[in-house]
């Protein structure tokens, strides 16, 4: 069943197509590649549908609700999580806060009267379900660390638990493997497949790591200068040659 | 028809004033990142220093010119680099905007130590006979204005020539973005960051030298600051980015100015309230309204990653014993002192104390706005003044209970700082602090003139409350409600800072675009942190106007607040025992050290080095110059020397255990870390 549809988006900046009439779909609990050069506008059609920058033409339903008119952050509460290519981390906070937050988020009810009553304070379910997403992401050791303290690796990983924390139906990944190496790679690359198999979640990944993008994906849209050029299975796309020579490269 | 060549002419003169202003303010930002707020004192510092070597010295008006403009101006403009703007390059621009407020307050009370600006009210221009007019059919132009003109127009097109066409222009550019990364480049980040800010100090020079001719022939520090924050409006409409568009905005608010000064009746309400106010309501409408700044968002610096993390504050990270021997001592002294005001104090220490206790719950209002949320809000005094006149007016003219009145004074200024956020929801930075500028301004211009608000020049007395048999029209009483009141408010900020609320300001903070990705509304936090900052400043504000017994304007002005804010910032903005402290600074300054022990000591000093300074100069001197510590320590004096003192103790502590200095776990260490 199609979860998530996005049909004919476009968007231009000042006179460049950064998207030109691009439709992707992604069914439930299905896991699907967004590829392409850089500048063929897969972050922007990443911010178009989380609400960051509003497309100029075409429409974007999630769960059957249609999203033009929906602010970033509800669009986040009916289920669409993201990391960014750029890290976004909350400066001054540590790991383990940063799930608590967005626990808190995800439960909606952080009204200032409860906080003025005393009713603020993290309760115990709420802190056993961070110290689970802690566990389940391996970062129980660095819980209490400020995020400044981690490498970028771990730091993707602190983002990605963060985004899991509100118990997304959609994952929207931005190169989760920009500036990792081979282990962190096959490591997020194993959290992502484990995330998908017990929690059902659907993720959609914008990735250059072409290995990575086989070793996951069920399906692959490719993207170049802002116009979807193929779509299709892993296999099918892969194997089109002019997708290899234009976009993958021959060797992959 | 003459009225309206008139109004052009000479609107196009003043404007051109406005203009050069807002050209320097442009500059400043495009060249150092800094909204020199204090752009109008550093121009008042070269008026101050032409007119006596001109005026009173008989310097011959070239020399006086070179000395004031060239060489003074460059000068000063090296010091503010090489002192405190350097530590802040990549600094957010909250805490460079708060180190220009301490300039604003310090920089006139500095220049008054030497220079009676009472008497400098028949300046001497630097155009010989400049009051010779010009005439072109119904046009007419002084000297002194064709000069600003002038001198505009070629400052005009010497920084745009600067900006499109040199290469010191874009390596001013690149430095600012990321000094770090213009290194990398090869670029001199320090050589260039002086040289922007000597050419910004250079344009102030030149406007602080021009501005007497068109005021009247005065050199007083608020006439500049006045005409600065005018010219804000010019600077916002170019976006802080555009000379062209600075220089347009410029002339047309000073022909708009001009135009209004001679078509409107002169016996309206429009007249006496709306047309002075007219450039600050300009701001704030400017701000509300232009849909391009809320797209504006300040540069973050690419290479911020390097930084080391914030440091936590001390309360979050010393040992249990730590804390149970701070709270420990505090409560003692605070149990002592109490003693001694309620057993044995006389009516000076008891008032010193409820003032104490009122301005420590305005300064709360200040913790939630800034050290919560991270805005910087300049109406804080306008919030609480609001409150003041609300219970003031409720319970004189309605005779309803004090206690009620003072409640829905804080009520009425929480919604109107709610309502007040909700144009202002996509501006960020920088320009939603202007916009609450221009809301305080604007309000002190046109609604505190209204009797219906504030109770006419004479209000009635307000009265004490009283609950049931509890009549706190007793000082000492009062003094019990306000510390009440004040364990409240402290309580309900504590909860709100570790409680949901608290955890999503720090989110937005720390990232706007992460925060909204996990479902937080920005523009929600942002209407709660206005509401629950306005309400704690307007109960702060029915408690003052309750206690000294009647509503008294000059306790709310704008400028006021800004030093409450300067104050606090100083001392320590995050926490409740630095709004507590700076109250009692503020207090025991206005009480104690201003009246009684500045004047023995300016007796003491006068026989050695003569000096000018009234005693409120040397307060705004003090505090200003504590504010600009903030380009070193954020986290206020207050919470760096109690981070410097933990420090101590645990390590005296750890060794008397036995244990090694170096395994010490704590912020410093922390933060040690992080830099290797």
């Amino acid at each position: 069943m199609t979860l998530f549809e996005a049909r004919d988006v476009s968007k231009k900046f000042a006179g460049i197509m950064a998207l030109d009439n691009v439709s992707i779909d992604v069914n439930d609990g299905e896991i699907v590649g967004l590829v392409g050069p850089n500048g063929a506008g897969k972050t922007t059609f990443f911010n178009c549908l989380l609400g960051l920058l509003k497309p100029d033409g075409g429409t974007i339903t999630f769960d059957g609700a249609e999203l033009s008119r929906v602010p970033t952050h509800r669009r986040a509460r009916i289920g669409i999580g993201r990391t960014f290519q750029r890290i976004e981390l909350f400066s001054g906070m540590s790991v383990r806060e940063h799930l608590l937050v967005a626990e808190r988020a995800r439960r909606g009810d952080g009204r200032l009267w409860k906080d003025v009553i005393g009713m603020g304070r993290p309760r115990p379910d709420e802190l056993a379900r961070v110290d689970a997403m802690l566990e389940l992401l391996g970062l129980t050791a660095e819980a209490d660390r400020p995020v400044e303290m981690l490498s970028l690796g771990r730091a993707r990983v602190v983002e990605l638990a963060r985004a899991l924390m509100i118990e997304p139906k959609l994952l929207l990944l931005d190169e989760p493997s920009s500036g990792l190496d081979h282990a962190e790679t096959a490591e997020i690359a194993e959290k992502l497949r484990e995330v998908n198999r017990e929690r059902g979640t659907a993720i959609l990944i914008v990735e250059h790591d072409m290995p990575m993008v086989r070793s996951l994906v069920s399906r692959v849209f490719v993207l170049d200068f802002g116009r979807l050029i193929a779509s299709g299975s892993v296999d099918e796309v892969f194997d089109d040659d002019a997708v290899r020579k234009a976009y993958i490269g021959d060797n992959n | 028809m003459d009225n309206f060549f008139g109004g052009l002419t000479d609107g196009v003169a003043f404007g051109s004033v406005y203009a050069l202003l807002a050209i320097g303010l442009v500059l400043a930002y495009k060249t150092s990142g800094v909204f020199n707020i204090a752009f109008g004192v550093q121009a008042y510092a070269s008026g101050a220093l032409f007119y006596v070597l001109h005026t009173k010295h008989d310097v011959n008006a070239f020399v006086a010119f070179i000395a004031a403009v060239v060489v003074m101006a460059p000068l000063l403009g090296i010091v503010l680099d090489r002192v405190l703007f350097r530590f802040l390059r990549g600094a957010p621009e909250i805490n460079r905007l708060i180190t220009a407020l301490g300039l604003l307050v310090a920089i006139p009370g500095l220049v008054q130590l030497k220079f009676d600006q009472t008497q400098a009210t028949s300046a001497k221009g630097v155009v010989p006979n400049g009051d010779t007019v010009y005439s072109w059919g119904p046009a007419h132009l002084t000297r002194d204005q064709i000069a600003i003109i002038v001198a505009m127009a070629l400052v005009a097109i010497g920084i745009t020539l600067l900006f499109r066409y040199s290469p010191l222009g874009l390596r001013m550019r690149a430095v600012v973005e990321s000094p770090r990364m213009a290194e990398l480049a090869g670029v001199n980040s320090n050589r260039i960051s002086m040289a922007s800010w000597m050419l910004t100090s250079f344009v102030a020079g030149l406007a602080g030298v021009l501005l007497p001719q068109i005021t009247g022939n005065q050199v007083v520090d608020v006439y500049y600051t006045t005409l600065v924050t005018a010219a804000i409006v010019a600077a916002v409409l170019a976006s802080l980015t555009s000379v062209p568009l600075a220089v347009a905005a410029g002339l047309g608010l000073g022909v708009v100015q001009e135009w209004l000064n001679r078509f409107l009746p002169t016996n309206s309400i429009v007249a006496s309230n709306i047309r002075p106010g007219l450039p600050f309501i300009s701001l704030f409408l400017v701000l509300a309204l232009d849909p391009r700044l809320r797209r504006i968002r300040s540069a973050s610096d690419p290479l911020a990653g390097v930084d080391p993390p914030p440091v936590a504050a001390i309360a979050a990270t010393r040992t249990r014993n730590a804390a149970r021997g701070t709270r420990l001592f505090w409560l003692i002294a605070g149990l002592g002192y109490l003693y001694y005001v309620m057993g044995h104090g006389n009516a000076s220490v008891v008032d010193d104390a409820v003032r104490i206790a009122i301005y420590a719950i305005l300064f709360c209002s200040i913790v939630v706005a800034t050290g919560l949320g991270g805005q910087l809000p300049l109406a804080q005094a306008t919030f609480a003044g609001i409150g003041g006149a609300v219970s003031s007016q409720l319970a004189t003219q309605q005779g309803l209970s004090v206690i009620v009145t003072i409640l829905i004074g804080a009520g009425v200024a929480a919604v109107i700082g709610m309502v007040m956020s909700l144009p202002a929801l996509r501006l960020g930075g920088i320009f939603l602090t202007l916009f609450t500028f221009g809301f305080a301004l604007a309000f002190e211009s046109v609604f505190v003139k209204f009797g219906w608000v504030t109770g006419g020049l004479f209000p009635e007395a307000s009265p004490r409350p009283a609950i049931g048999p509890i009549d706190f029209g007793n000082d000492h009483s009062f003094l019990v409600m306000c510390l009440v009141v004040f364990g409240v408010v402290a309580t309900i900020v504590v909860l709100v800072r570790g409680g949901t609320t608290g955890r999503f300001l720090s989110a937005v903070r720390g990232s706007e675009t992460a925060a909204a990705s996990i479902g937080i509304s920005a523009a929600r936090a942002r209407i709660v942190t206005f509401g629950l900052a306005a309400g704690i400043a307007g109960l702060g504000g029915g408690l003052l106007t309750s206690y000294e017994g009647h509503y008294s304007a000059t306790n709310w002005q704008t400028f006021i607040g800004l030093f409450w804010l300067v104050i606090v910032v100083t001392i320590g903005p995050r926490t409740i025992d630095g709004a507590l402290q700076a109250a009692f600074v503020f207090v025991l300054f206005q009480k104690r050290v201003l009246p009684v022990w500045l004047p023995w000591l300016l007796n003491h000093v006068q026989p050695f080095w003569k000096i000018n300074a009234l005693p409120s100069a040397v307060q705004f001197i003090f505090f200003g110059l504590g504010a600009v510590t903030y380009a070193k320590h954020p986290e206020g004096i207050l919470e760096f020397n109690k981070r410097n003192a933990m420090g101590t103790f645990q390590r005296l502590t750890h060794r008397s255990q036995g244990g090694n200095d170096s395994t010490i776990e704590g912020p410093m260490s922390s933060h040690g870390a992080a830099a290797s």
